[in-house]
Protein backbone atom coordinates (compact mmCIF):
# COMPACT_ATOMS: atom_id res chain seq x y z
CA UNK A 1 0.00 0.00 0.00
CA UNK A 2 1.79 3.01 -1.01
CA UNK A 3 0.88 6.85 1.05
CA UNK A 4 -0.15 9.43 -0.78
CA UNK A 5 2.03 12.50 -0.52
CA UNK A 6 -0.50 14.19 1.87
CA UNK A 7 -0.13 10.96 4.35
CA UNK A 8 3.39 10.93 3.97
CA UNK A 9 3.86 14.57 4.67
CA UNK A 10 1.74 14.08 8.26
CA UNK A 11 3.80 10.56 8.64
CA UNK A 12 6.57 12.70 8.55
CA UNK A 13 5.14 15.37 10.99
CA UNK A 14 3.67 12.82 13.06
CA UNK A 15 7.18 11.22 13.65
CA UNK A 16 9.00 14.71 14.32
CA UNK A 17 6.30 15.38 17.32
CA UNK A 18 6.51 11.76 18.44
CA UNK A 19 10.49 11.67 18.53
CA UNK A 20 10.02 15.19 20.17
CA UNK A 21 8.17 13.83 23.24
CA UNK A 22 10.24 11.15 23.41
CA UNK A 23 13.62 13.10 23.65
CA UNK A 24 11.83 15.15 25.94
CA UNK A 25 11.42 12.59 28.32
CA UNK A 26 14.57 11.06 28.09
CA UNK A 27 16.30 14.80 28.36
CA UNK A 28 14.59 15.08 31.31
CA UNK A 29 16.17 11.94 32.29
CA UNK A 30 19.66 13.21 31.83
CA UNK A 31 19.27 16.46 33.13
CA UNK A 32 18.48 14.69 36.54
CA UNK A 33 21.26 12.63 36.05
CA UNK A 34 23.38 15.51 35.30
CA UNK A 35 22.17 17.47 38.03
CA UNK A 36 22.64 14.68 40.96
CA UNK A 37 25.86 13.61 40.06
CA UNK A 38 27.64 15.54 41.78
CA UNK A 39 26.47 14.07 45.00
CA UNK A 40 26.08 11.01 43.14
CA UNK A 41 29.82 10.57 42.86
CA UNK A 42 31.22 11.49 46.78
CA UNK A 43 27.83 9.25 48.20
CA UNK A 44 27.80 5.60 47.71
CA UNK A 45 24.01 5.03 46.91
CA UNK A 46 23.02 3.03 50.19
CA UNK A 47 23.52 6.19 52.36
CA UNK A 48 19.84 7.52 50.62
CA UNK A 49 19.01 4.50 52.47
CA UNK A 50 21.03 3.92 55.90
CA UNK A 51 22.23 7.38 56.69
CA UNK A 52 20.04 8.59 60.27
CA UNK A 53 18.01 11.10 59.13
CA UNK A 54 17.24 13.75 56.51
CA UNK A 55 19.44 16.72 57.20
CA UNK A 56 21.57 17.43 53.78
CA UNK A 57 23.17 20.63 55.31
CA UNK A 58 24.49 18.29 57.74
CA UNK A 59 25.25 15.65 55.31
CA UNK A 60 22.92 12.91 56.02
CA UNK A 61 20.32 12.06 53.32
CA UNK A 62 18.02 9.19 54.01
CA UNK A 63 15.12 9.48 52.30
CA UNK A 64 13.55 6.18 52.80
CA UNK A 65 10.84 7.93 54.75
CA UNK A 66 10.17 9.98 52.22
CA UNK A 67 9.34 7.40 49.38
CA UNK A 68 7.25 5.39 52.20
CA UNK A 69 5.48 8.64 53.13
CA UNK A 70 5.01 9.00 48.80
CA UNK A 71 3.90 5.41 48.66
CA UNK A 72 1.43 5.76 51.62
CA UNK A 73 -0.51 8.83 50.82
CA UNK A 74 -0.95 7.64 46.94
CA UNK A 75 -1.74 4.12 47.77
CA UNK A 76 -4.71 5.31 50.44
CA UNK A 77 -6.01 8.36 48.06
CA UNK A 78 -6.22 5.87 45.42
CA UNK A 79 -7.96 3.52 47.78
CA UNK A 80 -10.47 5.83 48.65
CA UNK A 81 -11.29 7.75 45.13
CA UNK A 82 -11.33 3.98 42.99
CA UNK A 83 -14.76 2.89 44.48
CA UNK A 84 -15.79 6.39 44.90
CA UNK A 85 -15.29 7.52 41.41
CA UNK A 86 -16.23 4.11 39.87
CA UNK A 87 -19.25 4.31 42.09
CA UNK A 88 -20.22 7.92 40.99
CA UNK A 89 -19.61 6.75 36.94
CA UNK A 90 -22.13 3.92 37.82
CA UNK A 91 -24.25 6.58 39.36
CA UNK A 92 -24.49 8.90 36.40
CA UNK A 93 -24.30 5.99 33.29
CA UNK A 94 -26.82 3.74 34.60
CA UNK A 95 -29.06 5.00 37.73
CA UNK A 96 -29.68 9.15 37.29
CA UNK A 97 -32.12 10.43 35.27
CA UNK A 98 -30.65 11.52 32.06
CA UNK A 99 -31.11 15.32 33.44
CA UNK A 100 -29.45 14.72 36.11
CA UNK A 101 -26.54 12.49 34.86
CA UNK A 102 -25.50 15.42 32.74
CA UNK A 103 -25.37 18.41 35.72
CA UNK A 104 -23.90 15.86 37.61
CA UNK A 105 -21.15 14.82 34.85
CA UNK A 106 -20.74 18.83 34.47
CA UNK A 107 -19.98 19.24 38.56
CA UNK A 108 -17.49 16.44 38.22
CA UNK A 109 -15.80 18.03 35.38
CA UNK A 110 -15.57 21.29 37.53
CA UNK A 111 -14.26 19.65 40.46
CA UNK A 112 -10.96 18.37 38.13
CA UNK A 113 -10.31 22.17 36.78
CA UNK A 114 -9.66 23.41 40.40
CA UNK A 115 -6.31 23.87 40.90
CA UNK A 116 -4.23 21.82 43.57
CA UNK A 117 -3.41 24.89 45.61
CA UNK A 118 -6.55 25.38 46.54
CA UNK A 119 -7.60 22.46 47.53
CA UNK A 120 -4.07 22.59 49.56
CA UNK A 121 -5.85 25.58 51.03
CA UNK A 122 -8.96 24.44 52.14
CA UNK A 123 -6.98 21.31 53.97
CA UNK A 124 -5.05 23.73 55.87
CA UNK A 125 -7.35 26.19 56.91
CA UNK A 126 -10.22 23.44 57.37
CA UNK A 127 -9.63 20.26 57.28
CA UNK A 128 -6.53 20.00 59.13
CA UNK A 129 -7.53 22.37 62.49
CA UNK A 130 -10.71 19.91 62.34
CA UNK A 131 -8.54 16.02 62.38
CA UNK A 132 -6.10 18.38 64.76
CA UNK A 133 -9.49 18.32 67.13
CA UNK A 134 -9.29 14.64 67.19
CA UNK A 135 -5.42 14.20 67.39
CA UNK A 136 -2.79 16.87 67.34
CA UNK A 137 -1.29 18.67 64.95
CA UNK A 138 -4.08 17.61 62.37
CA UNK A 139 -1.26 17.85 59.19
CA UNK A 140 -0.70 14.58 59.08
CA UNK A 141 -0.92 11.36 56.69
CA UNK A 142 -4.70 11.26 56.80
CA UNK A 143 -5.19 14.60 56.08
CA UNK A 144 -2.60 14.36 53.23
CA UNK A 145 -4.70 11.18 51.57
CA UNK A 146 -7.89 12.88 52.10
CA UNK A 147 -7.29 15.96 50.09
CA UNK A 148 -4.88 13.71 47.44
CA UNK A 149 -8.39 11.84 47.64
CA UNK A 150 -10.47 14.71 46.70
CA UNK A 151 -8.10 15.45 44.11
CA UNK A 152 -8.05 12.01 41.82
CA UNK A 153 -11.69 11.37 42.44
CA UNK A 154 -12.75 13.06 38.91
CA UNK A 155 -10.24 11.82 37.14
CA UNK A 156 -11.45 8.42 38.33
CA UNK A 157 -15.07 9.16 37.87
CA UNK A 158 -14.89 10.87 34.87
CA UNK A 159 -12.56 7.86 32.54
CA UNK A 160 -14.38 5.29 34.52
CA UNK A 161 -17.63 6.87 32.70
CA UNK A 162 -15.91 7.20 29.42
CA UNK A 163 -14.84 3.50 29.61
CA UNK A 164 -18.83 2.46 30.61
CA UNK A 165 -19.89 4.70 27.70
CA UNK A 166 -17.25 3.08 25.68
CA UNK A 167 -18.96 -0.28 26.48
CA UNK A 168 -20.68 -1.73 22.28
CA UNK A 169 -24.27 -1.11 22.39
CA UNK A 170 -24.58 -4.58 20.73
CA UNK A 171 -23.72 -6.02 24.61
CA UNK A 172 -26.23 -3.99 26.66
CA UNK A 173 -28.50 -5.15 23.83
CA UNK A 174 -28.05 -8.93 24.80
CA UNK A 175 -27.81 -8.69 28.43
CA UNK A 176 -31.44 -7.08 28.28
CA UNK A 177 -32.52 -10.06 26.22
CA UNK A 178 -31.61 -12.18 28.90
CA UNK A 179 -33.47 -10.26 30.81
CA UNK A 180 -30.55 -9.34 33.72
CA UNK A 181 -31.42 -6.94 36.32
CA UNK A 182 -29.88 -3.90 36.09
CA UNK A 183 -27.17 -4.60 38.34
CA UNK A 184 -26.50 -8.05 37.12
CA UNK A 185 -25.46 -5.93 33.72
CA UNK A 186 -23.54 -3.87 35.21
CA UNK A 187 -21.43 -6.67 37.42
CA UNK A 188 -21.76 -9.37 34.85
CA UNK A 189 -21.15 -7.31 31.06
CA UNK A 190 -20.60 -3.66 31.49
CA UNK A 191 -17.74 -3.28 34.17
CA UNK A 192 -15.78 -6.49 32.86
CA UNK A 193 -16.01 -5.06 29.33
CA UNK A 194 -15.34 -1.69 30.49
CA UNK A 195 -11.99 -3.02 33.16
CA UNK A 196 -9.43 -1.72 30.85
CA UNK A 197 -10.43 1.92 30.66
CA UNK A 198 -11.05 1.79 34.35
CA UNK A 199 -7.97 0.56 35.45
CA UNK A 200 -5.85 3.16 33.06
CA UNK A 201 -8.14 6.03 34.64
CA UNK A 202 -6.89 4.43 38.05
CA UNK A 203 -3.45 4.46 37.22
CA UNK A 204 -3.52 8.01 35.91
CA UNK A 205 -5.14 9.00 39.00
CA UNK A 206 -2.18 6.87 40.58
CA UNK A 207 0.53 8.94 38.89
CA UNK A 208 -1.40 12.13 39.61
CA UNK A 209 -1.40 11.29 43.46
CA UNK A 210 2.31 10.45 43.36
CA UNK A 211 3.42 13.82 41.68
CA UNK A 212 1.12 16.29 43.15
CA UNK A 213 3.11 18.77 45.31
CA UNK A 214 1.66 22.24 46.59
CA UNK A 215 -1.59 20.35 48.31
CA UNK A 216 0.55 18.08 49.76
CA UNK A 217 3.02 20.17 51.07
CA UNK A 218 0.13 22.83 52.74
CA UNK A 219 -1.60 19.62 54.66
CA UNK A 220 0.89 16.43 55.19
CA UNK A 221 3.25 18.24 57.61
CA UNK A 222 6.64 17.66 56.03
CA UNK A 223 7.97 16.31 58.98
CA UNK A 224 10.52 13.34 57.52
CA UNK A 225 9.70 10.51 59.39
CA UNK A 226 8.68 6.96 59.35
CA UNK A 227 4.68 7.26 59.58
CA UNK A 228 3.15 4.68 62.66
CA UNK A 229 0.14 5.97 62.10
CA UNK A 230 -2.13 7.76 60.22
CA UNK A 231 -2.49 11.37 62.28
CA UNK A 232 1.81 11.63 61.88
CA UNK A 233 3.39 14.15 59.73
CA UNK A 234 4.77 12.81 56.82
CA UNK A 235 6.89 14.40 53.63
CA UNK A 236 6.48 13.49 50.39
CA UNK A 237 9.53 13.68 47.67
CA UNK A 238 7.61 15.93 45.85
CA UNK A 239 7.03 18.12 48.56
CA UNK A 240 10.79 17.88 49.68
CA UNK A 241 11.27 19.20 46.55
CA UNK A 242 8.95 22.17 46.36
CA UNK A 243 10.24 23.00 50.26
CA UNK A 244 14.10 22.96 50.29
CA UNK A 245 14.90 23.60 46.24
CA UNK A 246 14.52 27.89 46.24
CA UNK A 247 17.10 28.09 49.00
CA UNK A 248 19.42 24.53 48.59
CA UNK A 249 23.01 25.11 47.30
CA UNK A 250 26.31 22.66 46.77
CA UNK A 251 25.60 19.39 47.93
CA UNK A 252 22.24 19.74 49.25
CA UNK A 253 20.70 20.86 45.73
CA UNK A 254 22.17 17.70 44.03
CA UNK A 255 20.57 15.63 46.74
CA UNK A 256 17.19 17.20 46.01
CA UNK A 257 17.58 16.03 42.37
CA UNK A 258 17.99 12.45 43.57
CA UNK A 259 15.12 12.65 45.34
CA UNK A 260 13.63 13.73 41.81
CA UNK A 261 15.29 10.88 40.49
CA UNK A 262 14.06 8.71 42.75
CA UNK A 263 10.09 9.89 41.98
CA UNK A 264 10.99 8.89 38.35
CA UNK A 265 12.31 5.91 38.83
CA UNK A 266 8.80 5.11 40.88
CA UNK A 267 6.35 6.49 37.97
CA UNK A 268 8.99 4.56 35.54
CA UNK A 269 8.13 1.55 38.44
CA UNK A 270 4.15 2.24 38.36
CA UNK A 271 3.57 2.59 34.40
CA UNK A 272 5.55 -0.73 34.13
CA UNK A 273 3.21 -2.31 36.43
CA UNK A 274 0.54 -0.90 34.58
CA UNK A 275 1.49 -2.42 31.30
CA UNK A 276 2.28 -5.86 33.01
CA UNK A 277 -0.98 -6.03 34.35
CA UNK A 278 -3.15 -5.16 30.77
CA UNK A 279 -0.94 -7.58 29.30
CA UNK A 280 -1.47 -10.38 31.54
CA UNK A 281 -5.19 -10.34 31.03
CA UNK A 282 -4.66 -9.81 26.85
CA UNK A 283 -2.94 -13.55 27.35
CA UNK A 284 -6.16 -14.51 29.43
CA UNK B 1 -4.86 18.76 5.08
CA UNK B 2 -1.97 19.53 2.56
CA UNK B 3 -2.79 23.47 3.42
CA UNK B 4 -2.66 21.98 7.44
CA UNK B 5 0.80 20.27 6.75
CA UNK B 6 2.35 23.30 5.32
CA UNK B 7 0.87 25.33 8.07
CA UNK B 8 2.05 23.42 11.18
CA UNK B 9 5.56 22.93 9.39
CA UNK B 10 5.67 26.69 9.03
CA UNK B 11 4.68 27.69 12.63
CA UNK B 12 7.72 25.06 13.68
CA UNK B 13 10.26 26.72 11.51
CA UNK B 14 9.28 30.00 12.29
CA UNK B 15 9.27 29.04 15.91
CA UNK B 16 12.67 27.19 15.80
CA UNK B 17 14.40 30.35 14.02
CA UNK B 18 13.05 32.29 17.12
CA UNK B 19 14.51 30.15 19.19
CA UNK B 20 17.84 30.58 17.91
CA UNK B 21 18.14 34.04 16.99
CA UNK B 22 16.98 34.58 20.78
CA UNK B 23 19.51 33.04 22.42
CA UNK B 24 22.12 34.52 20.55
CA UNK B 25 23.81 36.97 22.97
CA UNK B 26 24.35 40.49 22.24
CA UNK B 27 27.70 41.75 23.84
CA UNK B 28 27.58 45.53 22.13
CA UNK B 29 29.41 47.77 25.14
CA UNK B 30 27.31 45.17 27.93
CA UNK B 31 28.61 46.41 31.58
CA UNK B 32 28.94 43.42 33.86
CA UNK B 33 28.27 43.77 37.68
CA UNK B 34 28.96 40.27 39.59
CA UNK B 35 27.58 40.04 43.13
CA UNK B 36 28.58 37.16 44.99
CA UNK B 37 27.11 35.26 48.69
CA UNK B 38 24.52 35.07 51.08
CA UNK B 39 21.95 32.96 49.63
CA UNK B 40 19.83 35.60 52.20
CA UNK B 41 21.03 38.71 50.48
CA UNK B 42 20.71 37.17 46.76
CA UNK B 43 16.82 37.34 46.55
CA UNK B 44 16.77 41.11 47.21
CA UNK B 45 19.68 41.62 45.24
CA UNK B 46 18.34 39.94 42.15
CA UNK B 47 15.30 42.37 42.56
CA UNK B 48 17.27 45.41 43.23
CA UNK B 49 19.39 44.23 40.31
CA UNK B 50 16.60 44.01 37.97
CA UNK B 51 15.29 47.60 39.13
CA UNK B 52 18.59 48.93 38.32
CA UNK B 53 19.39 47.60 34.70
CA UNK B 54 15.95 49.05 33.36
CA UNK B 55 17.47 52.04 34.73
CA UNK B 56 20.81 51.92 33.24
CA UNK B 57 20.68 49.46 29.95
CA UNK B 58 23.59 48.52 29.01
CA UNK B 59 24.34 47.19 32.63
CA UNK B 60 24.06 43.69 33.40
CA UNK B 61 23.61 42.83 37.10
CA UNK B 62 24.94 39.20 37.76
CA UNK B 63 24.30 37.78 41.48
CA UNK B 64 25.45 34.13 42.29
CA UNK B 65 24.88 32.60 46.01
CA UNK B 66 27.10 30.69 48.02
CA UNK B 67 27.27 32.04 51.70
CA UNK B 68 28.19 34.89 53.30
CA UNK B 69 31.85 33.79 53.80
CA UNK B 70 32.27 33.31 50.27
CA UNK B 71 31.16 36.54 49.23
CA UNK B 72 33.52 37.99 51.99
CA UNK B 73 36.31 36.20 50.56
CA UNK B 74 35.14 36.72 46.59
CA UNK B 75 35.19 40.68 47.35
CA UNK B 76 38.26 40.91 49.00
CA UNK B 77 39.69 38.35 46.43
CA UNK B 78 38.29 40.92 43.64
CA UNK B 79 36.38 38.28 41.94
CA UNK B 80 33.29 39.98 42.68
CA UNK B 81 32.37 43.71 42.56
CA UNK B 82 30.19 43.49 45.53
CA UNK B 83 30.38 40.66 48.39
CA UNK B 84 26.75 40.08 49.91
CA UNK B 85 27.24 39.03 53.71
CA UNK B 86 23.87 38.37 55.93
CA UNK B 87 25.98 39.00 59.11
CA UNK B 88 28.01 41.39 60.23
CA UNK B 89 32.05 41.83 59.69
CA UNK B 90 33.89 39.74 61.84
CA UNK B 91 36.86 41.22 63.17
CA UNK B 92 39.36 39.96 60.91
CA UNK B 93 37.66 41.48 58.29
CA UNK B 94 37.46 45.04 58.98
CA UNK B 95 39.77 45.13 55.52
CA UNK B 96 36.58 45.50 54.01
CA UNK B 97 33.79 47.88 53.94
CA UNK B 98 30.23 46.77 54.63
CA UNK B 99 26.74 48.78 53.42
CA UNK B 100 23.47 47.44 55.23
CA UNK B 101 21.21 47.24 52.57
CA UNK B 102 17.91 46.04 55.53
CA UNK B 103 17.44 44.17 58.25
CA UNK B 104 16.16 40.70 59.04
CA UNK B 105 15.00 39.60 62.08
CA UNK B 106 12.48 36.67 63.40
CA UNK B 107 9.85 36.26 66.30
CA UNK B 108 8.53 33.18 67.89
CA UNK B 109 4.49 33.23 67.08
CA UNK B 110 1.72 31.14 69.10
CA UNK B 111 -2.41 31.29 68.93
CA UNK B 112 -3.89 33.92 70.38
CA UNK B 113 -5.79 31.37 71.95
CA UNK B 114 -3.06 30.69 74.07
CA UNK B 115 -2.42 32.31 77.32
CA UNK B 116 1.36 31.90 77.18
CA UNK B 117 2.33 35.74 76.58
CA UNK B 118 6.19 34.96 76.98
CA UNK B 119 8.95 32.52 77.07
CA UNK B 120 12.34 32.36 77.95
CA UNK B 121 15.81 31.37 75.73
CA UNK B 122 16.02 28.15 77.77
CA UNK B 123 11.99 27.31 77.56
CA UNK B 124 11.96 27.70 73.86
CA UNK B 125 14.82 25.96 73.55
CA UNK B 126 13.45 22.98 75.35
CA UNK B 127 10.47 23.39 73.41
CA UNK B 128 12.15 22.75 70.66
CA UNK B 129 14.50 20.24 71.40
CA UNK B 130 11.49 17.85 73.03
CA UNK B 131 12.16 18.14 76.59
CA UNK B 132 9.10 20.57 77.38
CA UNK B 133 6.23 18.91 75.14
CA UNK B 134 3.25 20.15 77.37
CA UNK B 135 2.38 23.45 77.42
CA UNK B 136 1.33 23.39 81.77
CA UNK B 137 5.15 22.93 82.07
CA UNK B 138 5.46 26.45 80.54
CA UNK B 139 2.11 28.06 82.13
CA UNK B 140 -0.66 27.24 79.72
CA UNK B 141 -2.93 24.98 79.53
CA UNK B 142 -3.07 20.94 79.47
CA UNK B 143 -2.40 20.43 75.86
CA UNK B 144 0.82 18.91 73.55
CA UNK B 145 2.82 21.62 71.89
CA UNK B 146 2.94 21.27 68.13
CA UNK B 147 6.44 22.38 67.59
CA UNK B 148 6.80 24.07 63.88
CA UNK B 149 10.08 23.94 62.30
CA UNK B 150 11.60 25.75 58.96
CA UNK B 151 12.83 23.52 56.08
CA UNK B 152 16.15 23.02 55.64
CA UNK B 153 18.27 25.60 53.87
CA UNK B 154 15.98 28.00 55.01
CA UNK B 155 17.85 31.40 56.41
CA UNK B 156 15.62 32.09 58.81
CA UNK B 157 16.26 28.56 60.37
CA UNK B 158 19.69 28.98 60.21
CA UNK B 159 19.31 32.07 62.23
CA UNK B 160 17.05 30.93 64.80
CA UNK B 161 19.48 27.90 64.82
CA UNK B 162 22.52 30.09 65.66
CA UNK B 163 20.59 32.44 68.24
CA UNK B 164 19.70 29.70 70.08
CA UNK B 165 22.93 27.88 70.37
CA UNK B 166 21.24 24.50 68.39
CA UNK B 167 21.62 21.93 65.61
CA UNK B 168 18.44 20.98 62.89
CA UNK B 169 19.27 17.70 64.19
CA UNK B 170 18.31 18.43 67.79
CA UNK B 171 15.04 19.80 66.92
CA UNK B 172 12.14 17.57 67.03
CA UNK B 173 9.35 18.88 64.99
CA UNK B 174 5.81 17.80 64.38
CA UNK B 175 5.67 20.40 61.67
CA UNK B 176 8.01 21.33 58.97
CA UNK B 177 6.82 24.54 56.86
CA UNK B 178 7.99 26.42 53.45
CA UNK B 179 7.38 29.50 53.72
CA UNK B 180 6.18 32.19 56.87
CA UNK B 181 2.36 32.60 55.64
CA UNK B 182 2.37 28.57 55.73
CA UNK B 183 3.90 29.18 59.77
CA UNK B 184 1.02 31.83 59.99
CA UNK B 185 -1.73 29.44 58.28
CA UNK B 186 -0.30 26.84 60.34
CA UNK B 187 -0.27 28.37 64.03
CA UNK B 188 -3.47 30.08 62.86
CA UNK B 189 -5.47 26.94 62.40
CA UNK B 190 -3.71 25.10 65.72
CA UNK B 191 -4.15 26.62 69.14
CA UNK B 192 -1.29 24.37 70.40
CA UNK B 193 0.87 25.37 68.02
CA UNK B 194 4.61 27.73 68.26
CA UNK B 195 5.98 28.57 65.22
CA UNK B 196 9.09 31.68 63.89
CA UNK B 197 8.87 33.77 61.36
CA UNK B 198 9.90 36.77 60.14
CA UNK B 199 9.34 40.02 62.21
CA UNK B 200 7.80 41.72 59.12
CA UNK B 201 5.58 39.05 57.97
CA UNK B 202 4.35 38.19 61.69
CA UNK B 203 3.48 42.21 62.46
CA UNK B 204 1.63 42.67 59.29
CA UNK B 205 -0.56 39.52 59.12
CA UNK B 206 -1.47 39.79 62.89
CA UNK B 207 -2.50 43.89 61.93
CA UNK B 208 -4.56 42.39 59.41
CA UNK B 209 -6.27 40.45 62.10
CA UNK B 210 -4.55 36.98 61.80
CA UNK B 211 -5.04 35.22 65.31
CA UNK B 212 -1.74 35.28 65.82
CA UNK B 213 0.71 36.72 68.57
CA UNK B 214 4.34 38.04 68.74
CA UNK B 215 6.21 37.21 71.36
CA UNK B 216 8.60 39.15 73.39
CA UNK B 217 12.24 38.21 73.52
CA UNK B 218 14.53 39.27 76.37
CA UNK B 219 11.43 41.41 76.98
CA UNK B 220 11.63 43.23 74.00
CA UNK B 221 8.58 43.46 71.91
CA UNK B 222 9.15 41.61 68.51
CA UNK B 223 8.41 44.42 66.61
CA UNK B 224 9.44 46.06 63.09
CA UNK B 225 10.36 49.49 65.02
CA UNK B 226 12.32 47.21 67.23
CA UNK B 227 14.22 45.83 64.54
CA UNK B 228 15.12 49.60 63.38
CA UNK B 229 16.40 50.80 66.08
CA UNK B 230 18.27 47.11 66.77
CA UNK B 231 16.99 46.45 70.33
CA UNK B 232 15.79 43.68 68.97
CA UNK B 233 18.26 40.85 70.01
CA UNK B 234 17.00 37.95 67.26
CA UNK B 235 17.91 40.16 64.18
CA UNK B 236 21.17 40.58 61.92
CA UNK B 237 22.00 43.05 59.08
CA UNK B 238 21.92 42.21 55.28
CA UNK B 239 25.04 43.69 53.93
CA UNK B 240 27.17 44.48 50.51
CA UNK B 241 30.63 44.17 50.82
CA UNK B 242 33.33 45.95 48.95
CA UNK B 243 37.32 46.20 49.21
CA UNK B 244 37.79 49.63 49.63
CA UNK B 245 35.85 52.72 48.56
CA UNK B 246 33.28 51.44 46.14
CA UNK B 247 33.97 52.86 42.69
CA UNK B 248 31.97 53.47 39.47
CA UNK B 249 29.25 50.62 38.62
CA UNK B 250 29.63 49.10 42.50
CA UNK B 251 29.21 52.71 43.86
CA UNK B 252 26.10 53.38 41.92
CA UNK B 253 24.90 50.21 42.68
CA UNK B 254 25.07 50.55 46.46
CA UNK B 255 23.68 53.87 46.35
CA UNK B 256 21.07 52.35 44.76
CA UNK B 257 19.93 49.60 46.87
CA UNK B 258 20.30 51.67 49.80
CA UNK B 259 17.58 54.20 48.38
CA UNK B 260 14.02 54.83 49.78
CA UNK B 261 12.57 53.60 45.97
CA UNK B 262 13.47 50.29 46.42
CA UNK B 263 12.04 50.01 50.14
CA UNK B 264 8.95 48.07 48.08
CA UNK B 265 11.92 45.22 47.05
CA UNK B 266 12.95 45.28 50.77
CA UNK B 267 9.67 44.82 52.32
CA UNK B 268 8.15 42.47 49.53
CA UNK B 269 11.30 39.97 50.81
CA UNK B 270 9.94 40.30 54.13
CA UNK B 271 13.06 42.59 55.36
CA UNK B 272 13.17 45.66 56.99
CA UNK B 273 14.49 48.96 55.29
CA UNK B 274 17.08 50.86 56.70
CA UNK B 275 16.05 54.27 58.63
CA UNK B 276 17.81 56.68 56.70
Amino acid sequence: MSLSLADKQLAALLWGCALLAAALVLLVLLFLFKESWPVLQHIALIRFFNDTSWHPVDGLYKLTPMLSATFYSTLGAVMLAAPLGIASALFSRYYAPSFLAGCYRRLIELLAGIPSVVYGFWGLTTLAPLIGRLHPPGVSLLTGILVLTLMILPTIALTADAALAAVPAAYLRGAASLGLSRWGLISGVTLPAARPGVTAGIMLAAGRAIGETMAVLMVAGNVVQQPHSLYDSVRTLTANIALEMAYATGDHRAALFVSGLALMCVVLLLVGMAELMSQERRHV
Amino acid sequence: MKKLVMFVTLILLIGAVWFFLRTKPDDTKVEKLVLTGSSTVAPLAAEIGKRFETLHSNVRVDVQTGGSSRGVSDARAGLADIGMASRSLKEDEKDLLSFTIALDGISVILNKANPVEALNKQQIVDIYTGRITNWKDVGGNDAAITVVNKAEGRSTLELFLHYFGLKNTDIKPQVVIGDNQQGIKTVMGNPNAIAYVSVGTAEYESSQGAAIKLLPLESIAASVENLRNRSFPLSRPLNLVTRGEPAGLAKDFIEFARLPQVNDLVEAQYFVPVPR
